[in-house]
C-alpha cells in the first residue's frame, strides 16, 4: 500500500526529507556551536593546531565531494529525462568520488596519527588546552561527516540496485531525488567543516 | 461527514487476510496498530518506573530507613528518570495517540510514512533494550541522575556510554515519529478539513512533533558527544583538558526544556478537545488555543537557561531566561482560561475521561505556577535542587502528562477496544489516585521550601513526619493506579460492547464504528463541521 502511495504523492516523500535534513542541520549545530565557543576561547591554539592540517589534502577533498554532488544532480536530471543507463553511470561516479573523499580521509587521519595527534595521546595531551579540544572537535566533527558520507553510499547503493529492478523510474524517482538532496547536505556540511578547520588564520 | 465505512469490516485487531498472531502485529504497518504497540511498550515501562518510584518511598519513610545504599538509590533515581522521561513521558502521547488517534481525526486512512512508522517502533524497542543492557553490564547501572551531567558521567565507573546511546537511539525514534505526524497534518487531511477545523489535539500534536523535530538532534549529538569522550576521551566536556562542563548543561537543556513541551502540549490538546464533548458546547477561543501551542512551542524553546540560574552563568543571561520564563506562562494561562470558559453554561457530564481532564487543569495550574516561583531568580537561589523542584514536575508530568494520557485513555478506549470499562471503577481508581497524588507530591513542595535536598537518600529528623505522609500518599496513589490500569485491562475482552460515539463527539473518529476497521474509511470523508459541531448528535446509548 504504501509503495503505491508514495508513487502518486513524491511530495510527501520530498516533504519528509527535507525535514530529515533541518534535523541533521540541527544535529551538526550542536558541535557548530561547540567549535564556536572554544574557538573564541582558543583562537591562539586553534590557529596554530590548524597548521598542523594539509591543506592541499583538504582542497582535494572539497574539490572531489563537490564533483560529486555534481555527478549526484546530473543523475537526477537524467533520470528525470527517462535515460535511466546514464543516471546509473553518473550515480557509479559519484560511488567513485566518495571513495576518494574517505580514502583521503583515511590518509589524513592516519598522518595524525603518526604525528601523535589523537585523542588521549601523551604529545597532544602535552600541548595548550585550545590544541586538545581544536583536535578532539577535529576527529569528532570529520568523523560524523565521514559517517553520513558512508551511509549516503549505502543509500545510492540501493539506489543503483532499485533502478535496475526497475523500482525507481521516471515516474517514480523519489529514491534517488532524496538520496541526492541528502548527499548535497553532506557537501554542505563538508564545505563549512573545510575553512573552520583548514584555512584558520 | 458521511459514514461512508463498510458496516461489516473486521475490527482492525482481528487476523487479517489469514494472517493473526503476535507476527502479524510485529509485522504490521497499520497506524492503529503501530499505536497499540507503543502502547503496550509503554505501559509496561510505565509500570516498572512506579515499582522503582515506591522502591524510593519505601527507603524515605522514615529517616533511619536502611532499605538500601546510597548507590543503590543514586542508580534507582536515575532509572527512574530515564524510564519515565526518556520510555514514557516523551514518546508517551506522540506515539500511542499520535499513532492510534491522529490519521483518524484528520480523516485518514494511515500515516503518511507507514513503514517508517513501523520502524519508529523498532527503533524505540532497540533503545529501550539498550537502555535495560546497561544496567546489568559494563560497571551496572547509571548513577548520574537522568541528566548525565559531565563532569561525573565522565567519571563514574558505571556503563554511561550506552545509556546515552541508548537515548540517542530513542531520539532518533522520537524525530522519525515527528517527522511522519507534520507530513501526515499537512499532507493527509480529509477533503475540507482546513487548519481551522481540526480538532485541537491535532493542533497539539503538530505543535509538539515540530519540537521533536527540531529539538532533538541536540540531545542526540549531545549524548554522542559522551559516549566519545567516554571511549576516546576528546576533551569537549573534560575541564582537565580545557573543556567547559557548562556547555554540556547548554546543549543538555536546550533539547531538555523543549522535550518537558513535548511532554505537555499534545496533553494540552487532547484537554481541549475533551472539554467541548462534556461540556456539550463549542470550545471556547479556538484560534487562540491553537496559536497557544505553538507560541508555547517557539517561547519553550529559549528558556532553557532556567535550568542553570546557579550554574554560575551570567546575571544578563540570568535574567533574560527568567523574563522569557515567565513569558511561556502566558500562552499556558490561555489555554487554562480557555478551558474553564468552554465550561460556562455547558450542559457539563462527568465522565470518567472528564474527571480526569478536569483534574488535569487543576493539578497543572499547580505545577505551572509553582515554576513562576522556580523562574523567579531570587527564590530560585534557595528552591534549587530541592524537593521544590520535585514537586513542581511532579504535578506538571505527572498531574498533566499523566492525567491527561489517562484522560485519552478513558475517551479513546472504546475505540480501541470496541467495549466499554467500568465506569464506577474508573471513578474509584481516579478519586484514590487523585488523593494519593496531593498527598505524595504537596509535602514535598514544603519540604522543599524548608531546604529538604532532592536525590538524597536520608535526612534530618525534622522532616520525619511530611516524609512519611508522602511515603503513605504515593501508596494510596500506586493502588489507586493498580484500580484503574486493572479496570482497563479486565475490561479489554469482557467489558460492555461500546456503541460507535458512546460520548457524542463530532470529531471524524467517531464516525467510524468501534472498533474501526484496518482501513478507516474507503473514500475519504468530506469534511463541512467543525469539530465541536454538536448539533444533531445525540448521545447514542
Amino acid at each position: 500500500m504504501s509503495s503505491h502511495e508514495h508513487a502518486a504523492d513524491p511530495d510527501r516523500g520530498r516533504i519528509g526529507m527535507w525535514l530529515f535534513i533541518c534535523t541533521e542541520i540541527l544535529l551538526f549545530g550542536g558541535l557548530f556551536l561547540l567549535y564556536s565557543v572554544y574557538r573564541y576561547k582558543h583562537p591562539a591554539d586553534f590557529h596554530a593546531a590548524s597548521l598542523d592540517l594539509s591543506r592541499f589534502a583538504g582542497t582535494l577533498n572539497t574539490i572531489v565531494l563537490i564533483s560529486s554532488s555534481l555527478t549526484a544532480a546530473l543523475a537526477v536530471h537524467e533520470l528525470r529525462e527517462g535515460r535511466i543507463a546514464r543516471a546509473k553511470l553518473l550515480i557509479g561516479a559519484t560511488l567513485l568520488c566518495a571513495l576518494a573523499f574517505l580514502t583521503v580521509k583515511g590518509f589524513e587521519w592516519g598522518a595524525k596519527f603518526e604525528h601523535g595527534l589523537y585523542p588521549n595521546a601523551p604529545h597532544l595531551l602535552s600541548l595548550p588546552p585550545g590544541q586538545i579540544l581544536y583536535f578532539g572537535l577535529y576527529f569528532t566533527m570529520t568523523g560524523l561527516h565521514a559517517v553520513h558520507v558512508i551511509v549516503g553510499m549505502g543509500v545510492f547503493g540501493y539506489g543503483l540496485r532499485e533502478m535496475s529492478r526497475g523500482k525507481v523510474t521516471l515516474k517514480n524517482p523519489i529514491l534517488i531525488e532524496n538520496a541526492t538532496l541528502f548527499w548535497h547536505l553532506i557537501d554542505i556540511i563538508w564545505i563549512f567543516l573545510f575553512p573552520l578547520f583548514y584555512l584558520i588564520s | 461527514m458521511g459514514d461512508t465505512t463498510h458496516p461489516a469490516a473486521a475490527p482492525y485487531f482481528a487476523p487479517h487476510d489469514g494472517k493473526g498472531g503476535i507476527l502479524a502485529w510485529l509485522t504490521s504497518t497499520n497506524h492503529k496498530r503501530i499505536g497499540i504497540l507503543y502502547l503496550a511498550l509503554i505501559g509496561f515501562f510505565f509500570s516498572t518506573a512506579v515499582v522503582l518510584g515506591v522502591l524510593m518511598r519505601i527507603q524515605l519513610q522514615s529517616p533511619g530507613m536502611r532499605l538500601m545504599d546510597a548507590r543503590t538509590y543514586n542508580i534507582l533515581f536515575t532509572m527512574h528518570g530515564i524510564l519515565q522521561i526518556f520510555l514514557v513521558v516523551i514518546p508517551g502521547i506522540p506515539t500511542i495517540f499520535g499513532n492510534f488517534a491522529l490519521p483518524m481525526l484528520v480523516g485518514a486512512n494511515d500515516m503518511a510514512f507507514p513503514r517508517l512508522n513501523l520502524f519508529s517502533w523498532y527503533l524505540f524497542l532497540s533503545g529501550a533494550i539498550l537502555a535495560g543492557v546497561a544496567v546489568f553490564t559494563n560497571g551496572g547501572a547509571p548513577d548520574t541522575g537522568w541528566t548525565f551531567y559531565v563532569p561525573f558521567s565522565l567519571k563514574t565507573s558505571v556503563n554511561v556510554p550506552l545509556a546515552t546511546f541508548a537515548v540517542f537511539v530513542l531520539g532518533m525514534s522520537s524525530i522519525l515519529t515527528g517527522i511522519n505526524i507534520v507530513t501526515t497534518v499537512h499532507q493527509l487531511r480529509a477533503p475540507g478539513m482546513t487548519f481551522f477545523k481540526m480538532p485541537l489535539s491535532v493542533w497539539g500534536l503538530y505543535a509538539t512533533a515540530w519540537v521533536q523535530i527540531l529539538a532533538t538532534p541536540i540531545v542526540g549529538i549531545t549524548m554522542l558527544l559522551i559516549v566519545v569522550e567516554r571511549l576516546f576521551g576528546i576533551g569537549v566536556f573534560d575541564p582537565t583538558k580545557g573543556g567547559d562542563p557548562l556547555l554540556y548543561q547548554h546543549l543538555f537543556w536546550i533539547y531538555s526544556h523543549p522535550a518537558v513541551y513535548i511532554m505537555i502540549l499534545p496533553a494540552m490538546g487532547i484537554i481541549s478537545d475533551l472539554f467541548p464533548v462534556f461540556s456539550r458546547k463549542n470550545i471556547f477561543g479556538y484560534k487562540m488555543i491553537a496559536f497557544s501551542s505553538l507560541a508555547i512551542a517557539s517561547v519553550g524553546s529559549l528558556v532553557w537557561g532556567h535550568h542553570m540560574y546557579v550554574s554560575g552563568q551570567s546575571d544578563t543571561a540570568n535574567i533574560v531566561f527568567s523574563l522569557l520564563t515567565f513569558l511561556v506562562a502566558v500562552p499556558s494561562a490561555i489555554k487554562v482560561f480557555n478551558w474553564i470558559a468552554t465550561m460556562y453554561k455547558g450542559s457539563i457530564k462527568l465522565e470518567p475521561p472528564f474527571l480526569f481532564a478536569l483534574t488535569f487543569v487543576f493539578l497543572f495550574s499547580i505545577g505551572g505556577l509553582s515554576g513562576l516561583f522556580l523562574g523567579a531568580l531570587a527564590a530560585n537561589v534557595q528552591l534549587h535542587d530541592t524537593y521544590f523542584v520535585v514537586a513542581h514536575f511532579h504535578y506538571i508530568i505527572f498531574g498533566g502528562f499523566g492525567f491527561g494520557i489517562f484522560a485519552a485513555l478513558h475517551y479513546w478506549y472504546p475505540k480501541m477496544t470496541g467495549r466499554m470499562y467500568s465506569k464506577r471503577a474508573a471513578v474509584i481508581g481516579w478519586l484514590v489516585t487523585f488523593v494519593g497524588f496531593n498527598a505524595f507530591y504537596f509535602p514535598m513542595f514544603i519540604m522543599g521550601w524548608q531546604g529538604m535536598p532532592r536525590r538524597y537518600y536520608a535526612y534530618l529528623p525534622k522532616f520525619a513526619e511530611l516524609q512519611l505522609l508522602s511515603s503513605l500518599g504515593s501508596y494510596v496513589m500506586v493502588a489507586g493506579l493498580v484500580v484503574i490500569i486493572g479496570n482497563l485491562l479486565y475490561n479489554a475482552k469482557r467489558g460492555e460492547k461500546a456503541s460507535a460515539n458512546p460520548w457524542g463527539g463530532a470529531t471524524l473518529e467517531w464516525t467510524l464504528p468501534s472498533p474501526p476497521p484496518l482501513e478507516n474509511w474507503e473514500e475519504p470523508p468530506t469534511v463541512t463541521k467543525g469539530p465541536y459541531d454538536y448539533s444533531g448528535l445525540g448521545e447514542e446509548k
